[in-house]
């Protein structure tokens, strides 16, 4: 590899590099070339389909058929259909037992373990193994340890003298347990950001407040909080919009089909906007009311991600 | 702390070796609890896969020695094998693996570019590709599944993408439509962002082309960053559910997890079959991940998630 000296900022060489660049030599078109690709599969499959479904959120369309246009209709449908506030209200329900619960959780864990002592890179790899299962394989692992008659779970509480669960059978039982399935799965991903967050934050801070006498509690209330505030605004956005999405687990543990209808657990109780979503546009087949379902939900989370910004104020810190 | 007023601790390295029996015994404690709430549905599942159906609801809650199989059987396995995993398993590795390919052509050289080339409209194609990360996938998959069913020329398709089903029930339609990777391309940004600028402006000024500036120059020192990638969009893609859900309607072409999500409508409770069954899909996963540990951590630290 041809490494020559050209630190110095003077004589030709200097010269030409400040012209390669004024005249765009440094990239110029090659930038283009460069981007292209990536850009390309990029537009034709994540932008033109944005737009795609706002355009299928006013039609009719079946597959069958072309699509017709229908105006506000598939909007006004939503407001009609008895099972979309409730799969609004449940998703609502779900992120929010979630993600508050979830971030703690997550935080607590990184201070937990942000100290080189012996075996902390076992305990992380442990904390983590949830995070790169998949959600199919997890789903089906609770789903056993739930089971009411035979399941892990209902055995500690026999054995515990406790009252035995019904868990995902009940519809006063069933959200909170794919809740407590979501933590589990994801406080080893949020702990790992939360980790290089607190691995940034400089130590001489610390010793600062030490010097000050700050306890342990208020230096991280002083310190580690404050300086945490990004990380937290990157971790409850990104959990949330996923919170949003929740699809695979009410999919596995509790849909059920039956006469033709896909409910979302017991009494409909699990039923989320992606699953009310995913039914409508393949198994009823009715693309554009799922467009509709799906934009608006696009929406939330874009309000969603706006309010995160207002109130965690992302700007002061970037 | 009462020591740290009269003798200042510098790092939390020292601390620890100063820190009192009790408290490092109720940390390690604390940390077991959490690890073992962590692992065990793992355990659990693992020593359910080998176990008959009897010797499943055969276990007492106080006497730990029940949990495992009274005896090993690999019974479960063979016959999860014998259902077509073998296939699934072999269309997860290849839709994984070829993706993943792309993702590290596609990623590099947009990330490359993004990062240490100059041209007009730079900085707002990427701020653009970044906010492609905020769009839902739940927002794209009706289109994207109605863009790949009228794909023009696949399957029986014409030029107005009219006659066929396209795509769908593909490679094709598994693979291409996953090619896009805002997330790659932002880490490789990141990553070429750390490189010494010197060394491209020396080669450039060896007369070295763009192409030869990144293939020979940038790509063999970025191995790590690489290998992050790797390991991100291949356990992603080889967990990825929905996606496959929707395109693949044969055999012969679904994933492990189609085929899982599949296994459970049909075993519904013969939860030995479907724990060994989840035990071939998550183990490969779990093993890529314990072999490559540092690249995640590296991976989120390298996005520059911090403080």
């Amino acid at each position: 590899m041809p490494v020559t000296d050209a630190a110095a900022p003077e004589g030709p060489r200097a010269e030409l590099l400040r012209r390669g660049r004024r005249f765009g030599t440094r990239g110029g078109l090659a930038g283009y070339f460069f981007v292209a690709p990536s850009l390309i599969f990029l537009l034709i499959f994540v932008i033109v389909p944005i737009f795609a479904a706002l355009y299928y959120s006013f039609t009719f369309y079946d597959l069958m058929k072309p699509p017709r246009f229908i105006g506000w209709d598939n909007y006004a449908k939503l407001f009609d259909d008895l099972r979309y506030p409730r799969a609004v209200t449940n998703t609502l329900y779900f992120a929010f037992g979630t993600v508050p619960t979830g971030v703690i959780t997550s935080l607590g864990l990184a201070v937990l373990i942000n100290r080189s002592i012996r075996g902390i890179y076992t305990f992380r790899a442990m904390f983590y193994m949830p995070v790169v299962s998949s959600f199919v394989s997890v789903s089906l692992i609770w789903l056993w340890l739930y089971e009411p008659q035979f399941g892990l779970f209902n055995e500690i509480f026999e054995g515990l003298g406790l009252p035995r669960l019904k868990w995902l059978r009940s519809a006063d039982t069933a959200m909170f347990s794919l809740i407590v399935v979501s933590i589990w799965k994801n406080m080893g991903l949020n702990m790992v950001i939360y980790l290089a967050g607190l691995q940034g934050i400089p130590s001489h801070l610390y010793e600062a407040a030490e010097i000050d006498g700050a306890s342990g509690w208020q230096r991280f209330l002083r310190v580690t909080a404050p300086l945490l505030a990004p990380t937290t605004f990157f971790v409850v956005i990104v959990y949330f919009i996923g919170a949003l999405q929740m699809f695979v687990q009410v999919w596995i543990m509790t849909t059920q089909v039956g006469n033709n209808v896909l409910t979302g657990g017991p009494l409909d109780s699990t039923i989320t906007v992606v699953v009310l979503l995913y039914s409508n546009a393949f198994e009823y087949l009715k693309m554009g009311y799922a467009a509709a379902m799906s934009f608006v939900l696009f929406i939330i989370i874009g309000l969603v991600t706006l309010i995160n910004v207002k109130v965690l104020g992302y700007d002061s810190f970037s | 702390m009462a020591v740290a007023r009269t003798e200042p601790v510098s790092t939390l390295r020292t601390e620890s070796r100063t820190w009192p029996i009790m408290r490092r015994t109720i940390l390690y404690l604390s940390m077991s609890i959490i690890g073992f709430i962590a692992v065990f549905p793992f355990v659990w599942s693992f020593l359910g896969s080998f176990k008959t159906s009897e010797d499943l609801f055969d276990f007492a809650i106080n006497d730990p020695a029940t949990y495992l199989p009274a005896v090993w059987k690999f019974d479960n396995y063979t016959t999860v094998w014998a259902l077509n995993f073998g296939r699934f398993f072999f269309n997860s590795a290849f839709v994984s693996a070829s993706i993943t390919v792309a993702h590290l052509v596609l990623a590099s050289t947009a990330g490359y570019a993004f990062a240490r080339l100059e041209f007009r409209g730079r900085d707002m194609l990427f701020v653009a590709v970044i906010a492609t990360l905020m769009v839902p996938f739940q927002v794209t998959m009706v289109p994207l599944f109605i863009m790949i069913k009228n794909f023009p020329f696949f399957g029986g398709n014409n030029w107005q993408g009219a006659g066929g089903f396209g795509m769908v029930n593909t490679y094709w339609g598994l693979i291409i439509p996953m090619f896009p990777t805002a997330y790659g391309t932002f880490l490789l940004r990141q990553f070429f962002q750390t490189l010494p600028k010197e060394l491209e402006d020396a080669a450039r000024i060896d007369g070295a082309s763009e192409f030869r500036i990144y293939w020979n120059v940038m790509l063999p020192l970025s191995g790590a960053a690489l290998a992050v990638l790797t390991v991100f969009s291949f356990q992603f893609i080889w967990n990825d559910f929905v996606w496959p859900f929707i395109i693949t309607k044969s055999e012969e072409l679904k994933t492990i997890q189609v085929g899982l999500a599949n296994f459970r409508q049909e075993f519904t409770t013969d939860w030995g079959l479907l724990m060994s069954a989840t035990m071939v899909a998550t183990l490969p996963v779990l093993f890529l991940f314990l072999m490559t540990q540092r690249y995640f951590v590296q991976g989120i630290a390298l996005s520059g998630i911090k403080g």
